[in-house]
């Protein structure tokens, strides 16, 4: 493995995953109206297929992804990702109880990427403040298919960094991941970063 | 006897900054850590701790659960809990326990409302 994290980078890495997904759902919670849970987040470095088939194992049935590539000084993809069926159920928790079935249905891929870029820039746009970096975020897109399909898209091999985290709104059938992709090309630019990062923040005792 | 702040978190580098921030406001007071809840749970036990600062999003109990179980054993002690999950309900559950609510990431400025308070109450606690 030629880009191995040490145990302080990724504890700095995973706090600042868990920090910027905390901000996300506090975004979520505003558009759905109930409370947004997560669960801890997982960081790991792992073959791509293997990143594939972890969210492809747990979920059997079809899933929705919204999707963006971000680039700057790190690049990858950032996903929102959720069974097929929770999809209309966010929607309706978006935009209200009050719309007619027909609508929601018209509505559902538009409220998605919506829903999809608002989660996902907050969770990102934290990360890069406090890396002091800015990162450009590409439109979303809606993709529907199996997980291994949707995290294989782009058929890379190797190994990746592979982020994601569980999420849930309290009384309500909603449930995915947040999860963020990236090569070992991005990892190593960003292992700069989060040293730079745990320098700022530790001062002398990071030394 | 110096105040005595148990800093639970499972990410050593927010444990690290919170001591930092901690030390820059009150550099008498002693610092404690703990990883997760059961090692924070023992330690509070063991007696000696004053106050403690606690991360909400943690691997087991969460933060909120375990500002509930300490609240109920220690009604007065000053209790924070740390988070960047500002949602209505996460801070609500935290006013209702009694526990102060501090953002992530946290900063000295954050972490002064919380520090002065629990020094007020600590001392008229007539500890």
């Amino acid at each position: 493995m030629s880009a191995p994290l040490t145990a302080l980078e990724r504890d700095a890495l995973t706090e600042l995953v868990n920090i910027g997904v905390s901000r996300a759902a506090a975004s979520l919670r505003k558009m759905v109206g109930a409370e947004v849970l997560l669960s801890v987040p997982s960081v790991e470095v792992i073959g791509h297929r293997r990143a594939a088939a972890l969210i492809g194992e747990r979920e059997a049935g079809e899933l929705v992804a919204v999707m963006q590539e971000f680039s700057g000084a790190f690049h990858g993809r950032a996903m929102l990702l959720f069974p097929q069926a929770n999809g209309l159920e966010l929607v309706r928790a978006v935009l209200g109880e009050s719309m007619a079935e027909a609508d929601a249905v018209g509505m559902e891929t538009e409220a998605l990427a919506e829903t999809g870029n608002v989660i996902l820039n907050s969770c990102l746009a934290t990360m890069a403040n406090m890396l002091k970096r800015s990162l450009t975020m590409s439109l979303p897109r809606v993709v529907r298919g199996e997980g291994t399909f949707l995290l294989a898209a782009e058929g890379e091999e190797g190994l990746v960094l592979f982020l994601y985290i569980n999420f849930s709104v309290r009384d309500r059938s909603i449930r995915g991941y947040i999860a963020m992709v990236m090569d070992l090309t991005s990892l190593e630019a960003l292992k700069e970063l989060v040293r730079d990062f745990i320098e700022r923040v530790m001062g002398d005792e990071g030394a | 006897m110096p105040v005595k702040v148990l800093i639970v978190d499972d990410s050593k580098l927010a444990r690290i900054v919170a001591g930092r921030a901690l030390a820059a406001l009150k550099p008498d007071w002693e610092r404690v850590e703990a990883a997760e809840a059961g090692e924070a749970l023992a330690l509070v036990e063991a007696g000696g701790i004053d106050a403690v600062l606690l991360d909400y999003n943690m691997p087991g109990k969460d933060g909120l659960a375990l500002a509930e179980e300490l609240r109920a054993a220690h009604r007065a002690m000053p209790i924070a809990v740390i988070t960047a999950n500002v949602q209505d309900e996460v801070i609500a559950r935290a006013r209702a326990i009694g526990a102060s609510f501090i953002a992530k990431p946290l900063t000295e400025e954050g972490l002064r409302g919380f520090v002065s308070g629990a020094a007020l109450r600590l001392r008229s606690g007539g500890a």
